[in-house]
């Protein structure tokens, strides 16, 4: 087996999965109706692209694992999430910056995977762009009204920001796995989205009247190789507990 | 409440409708970010493939005091419908 095809296909579907995980807290908990919709939307496109990802990962194990062992009966080690995804939701500001950062980099990251050499992989890509461009379009939309809002919601937002930044730089760190992805033209350089991300984000930023964060220096990274925070097993915790406890249960 | 955002009317045409029709309403801070929210609370089940949206307070509505003055005058003129008159058989297309 391809195991470096197979971390890939991982990575992909868990940062798709842990991020709707997220967003999935946020049900029936969001400052307005419109969204609380918006964001579990949102959540469940993720959650129909996560399937995708972990059944191409498993058919390609071939061990019994299915999409479902996959999300459900993994450790925290297992998973190969970029830390940005598993943070804590904080507050509204938190969630939004998160998911800005994210929607700019995947909206790169699925455009690229579309020349896929593996077909399985464009396809999936080429099903995820068009949920990702509407993400990204909301995420900014909602950037420049509450960067550009009150002088509260401002300050919030550019403290949440602030906050989220240091974890982007991992989505621009490449391993031997990417090395290997892109030599076979299945995978790209994530290092090579950068300047496009990057510009994007100054963009948005600009008209939101926010600061581009400046770079502590602290770049946390480790998530796509299975080394997370701790809140990432606080998030399995909760989203396991139906089928470690009752193993096999159906409805 | 001051910073409730504002209300706005949410308009959608069908896959086969050729109107807008009117489905609701929903709170936006602007016209864009109404869009975008009549998108997520409306169109969830491919309901539609155009979207208006229109300022609540920008739509003027009749009084319903004027109500008898307005409708009941009609309903006493029968042949203003298209059945009241017998249509020849030579006549296609009706």
């Amino acid at each position: 087996m391809n195991t470096a095809r197979h971390d890939y296909l991982l990575r992909f579907g868990d940062n798709a999965l842990i991020l709707s995980q997220r967003l999935a807290e946020w049900c029936g908990k969001g400052p307005a109706l419109e969204e609380d919709m918006a964001l579990t939307n949102t959540a469940l496109d993720l959650l129909g692209q996560a399937r995708l990802w972990l059944s191409l990962a498993a058919e390609q194990a071939g061990d019994g694992a299915d999409e479902d062992t996959l999300a459900y009966l993994r450790d925290d080690r297992a998973f190969r999430n970029v830390l940005l995804v598993e943070q804590p939701n904080g507050s509204y500001a938190s969630t939004l910056a998160r998911q800005f950062l994210f929607d700019a980099w995947s909206s790169l990251a699925l455009r690229r995977l579309l020349v896929s050499s593996d077909a399985a992989i464009a396809a999936i890509a080429e099903k995820a762009v068009k949920e990702v461009g509407y993400h990204l379009r909301r995420s900014s939309d909602l950037m420049v009204r509450l960067g550009d809002g009150t002088e509260r919601s401002h300050a919030l937002l550019q403290a949440a920001l602030d906050q989220v930044w240091p974890y982007h730089h991992e989505l621009f760190t490449g391993d031997a796995v990417d090395t290997e992805m892109t030599a076979a033209g299945i995978g790209f350089d994530p290092a090579s989205l950068r300047d496009d991300w990057l510009a994007y984000v100054r963009e948005v930023l600009a008209e939101a009247t926010l600061s581009l964060p400046k770079d502590s220096g602290w770049r946390p990274k480790g998530g796509k190789q299975g080394l997370h925070s701790e809140h990432l097993s606080k998030l399995l915790a909760e989203m396991q507990v139906l089928p470690r406890s009752h193993p096999g249960a159906r409805w | 409440m001051k910073n409730e955002w504002p209300l706005w009317e949410v308009f959608i045409r069908s896959q086969h409708g050729l109107a807008h029709r009117h489905v609701g309403s929903l709170h936006a801070p602007d016209a864009a970010m109404a869009i975008n929210n009549a998108r997520d609370v409306y169109t969830r089940r491919n309901e539609g493939t155009s979207i208006w949206v229109v300022k609540a307070v920008d739509i003027t509505a009749s009084d319903p005091d004027d109500k008898q003055a307005l409708f009941d005058p009609a309903q006493s003129k029968v042949y203003r419908h298209p059945t009241f008159f017998p249509m020849p058989d030579e006549v296609k297309g009706l």
